[in-house]
């Protein structure tokens, strides 16, 4: 087991190294640049430009440019932002917190209401139910989520006024409970695609089980029916959705770009657009090595945890 | 009562209230120019909260340091320069007590000595008094090599600077520079007592609280959303008359005016609401939506090293061809007004007798022929082994942009002119393609104004071309002597009205040299809720905040 971590350690530290190196590369290759926002800028002269970015080491080689960024990420310091010139950990840190709320509860949301939906989908095969779920699922995955989150605003907003129009709480009001009054509607509107996608995968994977040997011996054993659901069939229809779960937790906490936008929340998303669009490399590099790091490291936790929950499965 | 009214920029609330005592009658004022009650008052103090929805979000809080318009706009709440420009141009006195000028004494016969009196009754935020000490750190600041700063233009010309008492200072300048008035405008006065003792002003924990003597007070960011700022009521100008200012980022044009709809921001700010919903937007009750004119120009830029554009009938030619109303109604839906000149028509230096153009493809033609460019096999015009071709560029994505571009092609073609497209993403377009000239012609909004002076001598003198070396952004690479003349006379003429007449003729010179093709002036449509009071546009700022100070709610 500790033989297995060891070399899952090692992959991933060159799998980094790499991903850095790459990224760093075609940040810095795009034409453009920091500065390249001034450029309208009335008076704005080359000659200050050029000032400008010698005074923020932007006219070194790149090679050297990158050793001093890696240099730094490996002492802990992951650098400054060129846009407001705080530390890069505390921008993601204080975007993390919108995100995970909101992703956080969309998330409860699709896997409790796609889980209910795929058992009962498949336990109830090809009745009313079940085709209704088909087809509400695929109307989800096929129509965009900022069209739901306009329509949503047009109708819960501005015409019945029950929600917010959209951020994540009234300036001057910090309370949980206008946290919760703003939480509703994106968080709905974020689920619908994920409820979806859940309820499919769980009704595939509890059609999968359902018919198994083990399952029939249970039900000739005489358990109820109930029993046999919960304990047989759920427990191991969950099994591959502990995989898809894991492998969710990046796009937990990278945020949701279009949502964000939608309803004006502050999140990771929203931060790697506006990073990208002002050309912010410190921002940028900090957050793909975040995602690159989530990615590993959500992988490594789905494969623990199946290993521990499915006794067939042994690491090392 | 639905709140909408086109208003003429200059017609300010306090020219208004001017006419008002004159005519002794309401009824000459635009509908709502003042609000329902034809004389509301601000309240005796503070009360209530604004917020100012941007599309972009603030984030440079040391007002010395490289920013976008958005970081303007707090920056006039937080801060306030030596002097501020209103909306008819005129330079008023903010921390100075008055406006240097030769006249008075503040400025030497030969441009060269300044002497600034200032206020004795101003504090810092956190209660310190304002000296002279801290303009005089404020302006050696500006041009600390170790210092991340901005334009340096104009302060690098200032020499000596000597406190002569905490309400007085002066200084000498390298040579005489006009503009510079115009230049400390835009200069806010940083404290000293907070920033001299940072071994590093870039990295400042001021840079993050901002300290400042303005009619607002910092008091928290939460990044990515909004800034709060409470109202400063020690303040010793007007104002402020609001608790509390907001400042939202909502990044999406769409959704910001949703949120206006919807009642979440009070005032929409920067970038403003989208030409087409403005007819919406001035039929919803309760809000306030007026078209105000920018100071930024579209042309279609040409560079002058081609040796297509360097036969003046060419450029003449292609401006009879230009169809400047077609492009206005059909894709901006009327609402900006097309222009001769590069200066914005609300400035105290635009010229008004440029001569008129006149869309004539047959006028066009005859130019073309008489000029001997013939159309070759192709239907092309060439001379002397010139084709008449050339790309056209702007920023890819810019669909009112391409259109009119697609529009200009096929008139451009009936003259036998081949004008092909080649857009590009905006880093790449504004980077060295723009700044170095790469380009045959761009579509290009510019701002060609550096605050209210009219000087543009980095757009348009020939020393001011980066690609040959020049300091500036004459971009297109526009010679012409009579020009360098006149611009180097204007920086060195300090009495507005002698100063008008040479910018007259600069734009008289451009207009008939041609070196940018003037289609329209833009114009935004802006929007607030209804019984907010004190919202003033100035052509002369980059950004509608300007004076936040004075806005309140009349209740």
């Amino acid at each position: 087991m500790f033989g297995y971590l060891l070399t899952r350690l090692w992959q991933s530290i060159i799998l980094l190294v790499l991903v850095s190196i790459i990224g760093f590369a075609i940040l810095n290759l795009t034409p453009g640049g920091p500065l390249s926002q001034f450029a309208l800028t009335p008076g704005m002269t080359q000659e200050a430009m050029d000032r400008i970015a010698e005074q923020m080491g932007l006219n070194r080689p790149l090679p050297v440019q990158y050793l001093d960024w890696a240099w730094r990420l490996v002492q802990g310091d992951w650098g400054t932002s060129y846009r407001d010139g705080q530390p890069v950990l505390s921008v993601i840190g204080r975007h993390l917190f919108a995100t995970l709320l909101l992703m956080g509860s969309s998330t409860v949301i699709s896997i409790a209401l796609g889980t209910w939906i795929g058992i009962r989908g498949a336990t109830h095969r090809y009745s009313l139910f079940d085709y209704s779920a088909t087809i509400g699922a695929m109307v989800a995955l096929s129509i965009p989520t900022f069209w739901f989150g306009l329509v949503g605003i047009y109708i819960f907003s501005l015409k019945l006024g029950w929600v917010p129009a959209g951020n994540m709480y009234t300036i001057g009001d910090g309370s949980v409970l206008n946290y919760l009054h703003h939480l509703i509607l994106p968080s709905i509107v974020l689920s619908l695609v994920n409820v979806a996608i859940w309820s499919r995968y769980m009704r595939t994977a509890t059609l999968d089980v359902i018919n198994q040997d083990f399952v029939k011996t249970a039900r000739a054993k005489g358990l109820r029916e109930r029993r046999v659901l919960m304990k047989h069939v759920v427990g191991n229809a969950l099994l591959p959705m502990i995989t898809l779960a894991g492998m969710q937790l990046p796009t937990l906490l990278s945020g949701a770009l279009v949502t964000e936008t939608v309803f004006t929340w502050p999140g990771m998303g929203r931060l790697f657009l506006d990073s990208l669009g002002y050309s912010d490399y410190p921002v940028v590099m900090g957050l793909l090595m975040f995602s690159a790091i989530l990615v590993l490291l959500g992988n490594l936790i789905a494969d623990l945890v199946v290993a521990a929950v499915d006794p067939r499965i042994r690491l090392g | 009562m639905t709140g909408s009214s086109l208003s003429a920029l200059t017609l300010t609330r306090r020219r208004a209230l001017g006419l008002l005592g004159a005519a002794g009658a309401t009824g000459l004022l635009a509908p709502n120019l003042l609000g329902k009650p034809a004389f509301a008052a601000p309240p005796a103090s503070p009360s209530g909260q604004i917020i100012v929805g941007f599309s972009q979000e603030p984030t440079v809080f040391n007002p010395l340091m490289p920013r976008i318009e958005v970081d303007d706009g707090v920056h006039f709440s937080l801060f306030d320069a030596l002097f501020r420009i209103d909306p008819e141009g005129q330079i008023q006195p903010a921390l100075a007590a008055e406006v240097p000028t030769i006249d008075n004494g503040g400025i030497s016969e030969d441009g060269l000595e300044w002497r600034i009196k200032l206020r004795d009754d101003v504090t810092w935020h956190d209660g310190a008094p304002f000296t002279a000490e801290d303009v005089k750190f404020t302006l050696e600041l500006v041009v600390d090599p170790n210092f991340r700063s901005w334009r340096t233009a104009g302060h690098d010309l200032v020499r000596d600077i000597t406190v002569v008492s905490p309400t007085e200072l002066t200084w000498r300048m390298e040579t005489a520079f006009s503009p510079y008035i115009s230049i400390l405008c835009e200069t806010f006065i940083v404290p000293k007592h907070i920033l001299e003792p940072e071994p590093d002003r870039n990295t400042a924990a001021f840079n993050h609280a901002p300290i400042g003597t303005g009619p607002f007070k910092w008091s928290n960011r939460i990044a990515g959303d909004h800034l709060e700022l409470v109202a400063n009521t020690d303040y010793y100008g007007e104002g402020p008359y609001v608790e509390r200012l907001v400042y939202k980022y909502i990044p999406d044009l769409t959704v910001l005016y949703t949120q206006f709809k919807s009642g979440d921001v009070d005032i929409v700010g920067n970038q403003y609401i989208t030409p087409d919903n403005f007819e919406e937007a001035k039929s919803l009750p309760g809000k306030v939506v007026k078209v105000v004119p920018t100071a930024t120009v579209e042309s279609l830029y040409l560079n002058m090293g081609r040796p297509q554009f360097q036969d003046p009938a060419v450029r003449q030619a292609l401006y009879a061809a230009l169809d400047k109303q077609t492009i206005l109604d059909v894709l901006y839906y009327g609402l900006p007004s097309t222009t001769e000149t590069y200066m914005p028509q609300q400035s105290y230096y635009y010229n008004p007798n440029l001569p008129e153009h006149e869309f004539n493809l047959e006028r066009a033609r005859e130019l073309l022929d008489a000029a001997g460019w013939a159309p070759g096999a192709d239907g092309i015009r060439e001379k002397d082994g010139v084709r008449l071709s050339f790309t056209n560029s702007t920023t890819s994505g810019n669909h009112l942009r391409e259109q009119a571009q697609q529009f200009l092609q096929q008139t451009f073609r009936e003259i036998g002119v081949e004008m092909t497209i080649s857009n590009l993403p905006p880093a790449v377009m504004w980077g060295e393609f723009w700044t170095q000239s790469q380009f045959d012609s761009v579509m290009v909004g510019v701002v060609f104004m550096v605050g209210g002076d009219p000087d543009v001598t980095s757009r348009f003198h020939s020393g001011a071309i980066p690609i040959q070396g020049g300091r500036g952004a004459n971009n297109n690479q526009y010679v012409n002597p009579e020009v360098d003349a006149l611009l180097e006379e204007g920086t060195r003429t300090f009495d507005p009205e002698a100063r008008r007449e040479i910018y007259w003729k600069v734009q008289e010179k451009i207009r008939e040299d041609l070196p940018l093709l003037p289609i329209f002036q833009y114009t935004t449509v802006r929007g607030y809720k209804e019984g907010l009071e004190g919202i003033e546009p100035n052509i002369n700022t980059r950004i509608d905040t300007w004076h936040a100070a004075a806005y309140y709610w009349d209740e």
